[in-house]
């Protein structure tokens, strides 16, 4: 037990730490470090609480995909430098305090239904979906996904599929004057459009590309 | 204080998603912290979903969060595509210059 407590509390105050680096440092590639740092930490809780497999899939779509296309974007686009001082900003500042007043009055609502939920216990008495102990994590979360969700699990991956062709569709641009293979030209081309035959009359000589 | 319960994880989550709503509300220079920051507060409410699912013995909180790691899988990759796209056309992704609605 106390083995987890100690466990528990230096994953969350790393994952806490690292969350305040994400917002409050100067160089955005250093932010995407600690964003990585984050997910990290999350999915070691998420394995030692028992849902081993979400850690996993933690690990290798936010670590593997998101994060990875983050740096991806933060080097391609050379914004790695621009500082990032968001106290001390230029002129209209207004809102800062506004912004810090409602952040901390949106974390005490959040702490105040945290503390909520204690005093209405049957609020958590509805399971949907028991879990089985004699199967592992994964297997019990397969045959669920794969059976009564198999239609939200189908429109998710239509969720993936829609946001790469978004996602190609608006990168993508048409350059004017560069040149390119066109196979269609290549194959379709006969015999007439490569060869003409000329009579050269004597000391004449042909003129090509007239 | 030693055994951990559901509201250790709750206000672990708590304080990440505060986290994220005072990054995008505070940063003013660049758009891609936002973008993080958003990142932030679905992984707090991914964190919820987990925990409560551990808890009380039900599996359907992390069959939610599956869902939800792919919608922002696809949020993140439509995200930074309009970001690399802004920047072509105007040349800069700073917050405070990214003002054509006047807003």
């Amino acid at each position: 037990m106390i083995a987890h407590a100690i466990v528990f509390y230096i994953f969350s105050l790393i994952a806490i730490v690292s969350a305040i680096m994400v917002t409050v440092s100067k160089n955005t590639v250093n932010s995407v470090f600690f964003l990585i740092l984050d997910f990290i930490s999350i999915s070691c809780l998420f394995i030692m609480i028992g849902a081993e497999f979400l850690g996993m899939i933690m690990l290798i779509v936010y670590v593997g995909a998101v994060a990875v296309l983050f740096l991806f974007v933060v080097m391609m686009l050379n914004v790695a430098q621009q500082k990032n001082e968001w106290f001390n900003s230029s002129g209209r500042s207004s809102h800062i305090p506004i912004g810090l007043l409602v952040s901390i009055i949106i974390f005490f609502e959040l702490i105040i239904v945290i503390g909520g939920w204690k005093y209405k216990p049957d609020l958590l008495d509805s399971i949907a979906i028991e879990i089985n102990t004699d199967l592992t994590n994964t297997q019990s979360l397969g045959s669920v996904i794969y059976t009564d969700y198999i239609h939200l699990f189908q429109l998710s991956g239509m969720v993936l599929l829609v946001a790469m062709i978004g996602a190609i569709v608006l990168t993508f641009r048409q350059r004017s004057g560069v040149k390119r293979q066109s196979y269609f030209k290549q194959i379709s081309r006969g015999r007439k459009d490569g060869i003409e035959l000329v009579d050269v009359e004597n000391n004449k000589g042909v003129k090509i590309d007239a | 204080m030693l055994s951990i319960g559901l509201g250790h994880y709750l206000t672990l989550a708590a304080i990440i998603f505060t986290i994220g709503i005072v990054g995008i509300f505070l940063n003013r220079k660049n758009i891609i912290v936002i973008l993080m920051s958003i990142e932030l507060i679905l992984l707090a409410v991914n964190i919820n979903l987990v925990s409560f699912s551990i808890f009380i013995n039900d599996l359907s909180g992390q069959v939610f969060t599956l869902f939800i790691l792919t919608v922002a899988a696809a949020e993140a990759a439509i995200g930074l595509a309009i970001i690399v796209v802004y920047y072509r056309n105007s040349g800069t992704i700073r917050v405070e210059e990214i003002d054509r609605l006047k807003g």
